[in-house]
């Protein structure tokens, strides 16, 4: 029996295997699917990471470093190039790996923190053919920055997600010529910054409004046709265009990876495709804790760790079964311009923040929280976008008194 | 020099050369393409038909009946995922009845067992997820799926096995006449042989008409399909059929052997033999059929969608047949092609002796191959002695489908051998999941450069100018 | 004259307002902290970027690296091709130096590699 078993060393996992370790439990095993600690930002190796936890910027292999060297100082146990295959509803793992062949590990808390992945060109149905030269931004990526190859030379980006943007600066500063990036929405999901340093510093133009509607070349991709699309996102026939380009890169949404948490019984949100938690990161199933990108796909790393270190802390008191009374949670709805927050319930006592996010794009709106009838909860934003997280702190006053909270996003 | 050329390698040619490595034959499969199964074979329903719809008296009838009759013994000896799930032809009303029992009528004819016509209750206790609004159904318990190109790559790694020669990257530019049988040219070689066997799909009428047999030519019918995540494909348990109308068949719902929900083909005949392009109308057609015959289909679980081309011969039915001596046409193999091709290799087999070739059988021939999937299916312990002989099989490789480093590069390793990611891809299923190879390729890329090697960027995901890769970043290390 | 800048400090990406008086600037507006200020004056008069990217190693592989403080945003192409025809030997360490003095600023690792 371990105590506590992190599905996952990347950043919510090693964030979490601290927190744990710091609360007390010491019987802590990280498993790792890659050959090393880190998780994706190992080949997120541009800057802009760690400036809300450290102070600084930092890239993406060296915020997760600070991790690891923490790990390894304290001498949490990790094992790496190490696939989790299953787990039971009784918390048995079964994982393999080269050296110790298939194993079974049972355990008294699981976290996961298996992260995401990308939305693959298959759920787009693209018209067109199926020839060589078609990636997901993230893929690209790893043949850049890791292996030290170029996937194209020409490149249309589908998607301004944030790899997508970071994409377009990396494969021009490599050498390759990027051509435009489309979106389907009226508006990007990046991060402004982004758009600002990786497409305006390199005249990328992106093209709103605007999705690839055909992909063109037998053996290696000749061109793809775009086309703007209307208020319902259908493509305007007469706006066709053809663009000659050997790559299309796609960004066009993550994917919490979920599979194993399915496995185990845990709820799942249809709006996040992530578990359903308390505010303590817990799931559906008792002594399962979920956090990072398996729970809802983040912009900033940073918050990945802060979550992380809630549901470690969590895992923990768990084990030490300091567990509160049984108490009921006070359940948080959305109104639909709020997708979704995180948590989706909680307990009183303490203050809980509340991270969310918006279906549109709006300026000048009140995020105003209810408790029944009666509003508990005003904050004014100049700006919200989908592809920006907010969050509210909910006071122990507001939560002692109410039953069920309601979300809702209101014009000024 | 071959006694036997097989000119193509897919479904037909494959089962064909398995069929003929039995006997003391020098064989030789020639392909264009750079892997076995690149034609119709890599993109069709997967279905082994029962055998209800040829016209009483066809090839087509003749060769459907047998060959699922033969299919399951086929499948186990080459250790290919085959199900016998069965099948449903649905209707919507009166008319659709009728059709339904013409149907039966003409399966019993052909010899298919155990049809009959199923409504009401037993209708959806063999398919709960039916409409509401199908109210009868022709139930065809002998209806099951096989994968086309799983069958066909063991085929031909069977004969293979069995002394049988794999020529890729092979295109027939010419056929001459000689003394004692016939030259197969391509641009860089010529094979001399006995006899040849044309079946080269789409492209069996040139080949023909290479010889001088101009009597049939074949056209491309484009069909559409959609491919749904693993965790769809117990939506049904049957292949559902609609009944066959004015309209066309339309299209069916299938789950896969190895889980997924397959939905299609869209029909439309082309004359391009190579437009494979996908449309969005023919995804709109097979979403909204689909969505008509089978409630709650998740169509946010789509993971691929992909065109397959079927050889459609201009006679209506299949072309068998030796125009001239040692010179023998399998052409115009369109559906039931797939659940026919064992019966056509067994026939093939007596119109060689026909044509004069002595056929004796080997001493030494093994008809087994170990599935390729054997790894995958291997208990807890079993597993750990396999790891325990080769650490690869203890790292997965592609986390979707759960590929093992060990399995991918036996299947690099084993014939016929893969030589790019879409040739690991048949083989294995790795990057066949929900992420499509977008974590796995870079990886094995990696593993086939330094399988066959050659430089990581000259790997192709299917041949040709294919390249993954087009450049190293940075100077020369 | 004014000019919007689009903040790229922190993941806030305020979005400024600079007024020029020929080539200095007399004030901004927008920006949320002192940073961003700093930066609509920088970006006005002396535009300066980080550069991440990869430089090549001796086993044929890569390894990340960044320059270790920004650098003028005319200089980043050929900045980019002095780190190209750079190859360092392994093992490198994060932090360790790998080209010193790159238009004024270092290029240091961000990765380790053995």
């Amino acid at each position: 029996m371990t105590e506590l078993v992190i599905i996952g060393g990347g950043p919510a996992g090693m964030s979490a295997a601290i927190a744990a370790y710091e609360a007390g439990i010491r019987d802590v095993l990280i498993i790792e699917r890659d050959e090393a600690l880190g998780g994706i930002l190992q080949q997120c190796i541009h800057n802009g990471f760690g400036l809300h936890k450290f102070g600084e910027e930092l890239t993406g292999p060296e915020y997760a470093w600070r991790y690891e060297k923490r790990v390894r100082e304290l001498g949490i146990a990790f094992k790496l190039g190490t696939m989790v295959l299953d787990i039971s509803k009784d918390k048995v793992i079964t994982a393999t790996n080269p050296e110790d062949g298939m194993f079974r590990i049972e355990a008294r808390a699981i976290i996961l923190a298996m992260g995401c992945r990308e939305r693959s060109k298959g759920a787009l149905n693209i018209a067109g053919t199926r020839p060589a030269g078609i990636y997901s931004a993230g893929t690209a990526q790893k043949y850049v920055n890791m292996k030290g190859y170029l996937p194209g030379k020409e490149i249309v980006i589908l998607g301004s997600g944030d790899i997508g943007l970071i994409m377009a600066r990396r494969m021009t500063l490599e050498g390759a010529k990027v051509k435009m990036v489309c979106e389907l929405m009226p508006f990007s999901s990046g991060l402004a910054r982004n758009i600002e340093q990786c497409l305006n510093d390199f005249d990328i133009p992106l093209k709103l409004s605007h999705t690839v509607v055909e992909i063109h070349g037998k053996e290696r991709v000749e061109g793809v046709t775009i086309a703007r699309v209307d208020e319902n996102r259908k493509p305007i026939e007469e706006t066709r265009e053809f663009v000659p380009c050997d790559t299309l890169l796609l960004s066009v949404g993550l994917i919490p990876e979920n599979e194993l948490s399915k496995k185990i019984g845990v709820k799942l949100s249809p709006i996040t495709g992530g578990a359903e938690v308390d505010e303590k990161r817990q799931t559906s199933v008792p002594g399962v804790f979920a956090c990072g990108n398996v729970l809802h796909v983040h912009d900033l790393v940073d918050f990945v760790s802060e979550e992380a270190e809630i549901a470690g802390r969590a895992a923990a008191e768990y084990i030490m079964e300091e567990v509160a009374e049984m108490q009921e949670y006070v359940e948080i709805e959305t109104d639909g311009r709020i997708r979704y927050t995180v948590p989706q319930k909680t307990l009183r006592g303490d203050d809980v923040t509340v991270f969310f996010r918006v279906g549109n794009v709006a300026r000048n709106v009140k995020i105003n929280v209810y408790s029944g009838e009666r509003l508990v909860l005003t904050k004014r934003k100049s700006r919200v976008a989908p592809g920006e997280m907010e969050s509210v702190v909910l006071s122990s006053e507001i939560l002692e008194s109410a039953k069920k909270l309601r979300f809702c996003l209101e014009e000024e | 020099m071959y006694d036997i050329t097989v000119i193509g390698a897919g479904v037909i040619g494959g089962m064909i050369a398995r069929e003929l490595a039995k006997y003391e034959l020098k064989i030789c499969i020639v392909e264009r393409e750079g892997d076995v199964a690149m034609g119709a074979t890599r993109a069709n329903s997967a279905i082994v038909h029962a055998g209800f719809d040829a016209a009483e008296g066809s090839l087509k009838a003749r060769f459907n009946v047998r060959g699922s009759e033969m299919m399951e013994k086929v499948a186990e000896e080459l250790g290919v995922k085959y199900k016998r799930n069965g099948s449903l032809v649905i209707g919507f009303c009166e008319e659709d009845l009728k059709t339904l029992k013409a149907l039966e009528e003409r399966g019993n004819k052909n010899g298919v067992r155990g049809l009959r016509i199923v409504s009401g209750e037993e209708l959806f206790k063999i398919e709960p997820n039916l409409s509401k609004n199908v109210r009868y159904a022709l139930y065809a318990p002998t209806g099951a799926i096989v994968c086309p190109y799983e069958l066909t790559v063991a085929a031909i790694g069977n004969a293979m096995d069995n002394g049988a020669d794999l020529k890729l990257d092979f295109e027939v530019t010419d056929i001459r006449k000689t003394d004692d049988g016939y030259d197969v040219i391509s641009s860089g070689e010529t094979v001399r042989t006995r006899y040849v066997i044309n079946a080269a799909g789409l492209y069996s009428d040139r080949i023909a008409a290479m010889t001088g047999d101009s009597s049939f030519s074949v056209h491309p019918r484009r069909g559409e399909y959609i491919l749904l995540d693993k965790e769809c494909g117990s939506l049904v348990n049957t292949t559902v059929f609609r009944t066959p109308s004015k309209m066309g068949k339309g299209i069916l719902i299938s789950p896969t052997v190895d889980g997924n929900l397959l939905l299609g083909p869209t029909s439309e005949d082309m004359t391009d033999k190579e437009d494979r392009k996908t449309t969005a109308k023919g995804f709109e057609k097979v979403i909204k059929e689909a969505a008509e015959d089978v409630d709650g289909i998740p169509f946010n679980k789509v993971i691929t969608s992909f065109c397959g081309l079927r050889a459609v011969g201009s006679t209506g039915d299949f072309i068998i047949n030796s125009p001239f001596a040692n010179f023998i046409n399998v052409a115009g193999i369109e559906s039931p092609g797939l659940t026919s091709a064992p019966a056509i290799a067994e026939y093939i087999v007596g119109l060689l002796e026909k044509n004069g070739a002595k056929l004796s059988r080997k001493k030494e021939h093994n008809p087994i191959r170990r599935p390729m999937h054997y790894f995958r299916e291997a208990s807890f312990e079993e597993k750990n002695e396999i790891i325990k002989r080769d650490k690869a099989f203890g790292r997965i490789v592609c986390r979707c489908e759960e590929v093992t480093e060990g399995e991918i590069l036996e299947a690099i390793r084993t014939n016929p051998r893969p030589r790019d990611l879409d040739g690991v891809k048949r083989r294995t299923r790795a990057q066949m999941g929900r992420c499509q190879g977008g974590f796995c390729s870079p990886y094995i890329v990696e593993l086939l450069a330094r399988e066959m090697n050659i430089p990581y960027e000259e790997v192709t995901k299917f041949g040709g100018n294919s390249r993954v890769n087009l450049a190293r970043t940075k100077g020369e290390a | 004259m004014e000019r919007k800048l689009t903040c790229i400090v922190c993941p806030l990406g305020c979005e400024l307002c600079a007024v020029l008086d020929g080539k200095s600037v007399v004030s901004v507006s927008g920006n949320t902290c002192r940073r961003g200020e700093k930066y609509a004056i920088e970006e006005c008069t002396d535009p300066r970027r980080t550069v991440t990217t990869t430089v090549r190693c001796s086993d044929g592989g890569v390894v990340a690296v960044k320059t270790d403080c920004a650098v003028a945003k005319k200089d980043m192409a050929e900045c980019m091709k002095i780190i190209n025809n750079f190859v360092a030997h392994l093992p490198i360490a994060i932090g360790d130096i790998i080209i010193k003095d790159v238009f004024g600023s270092n290029v240091v690792a961000t990765q380790n590699k053995e």
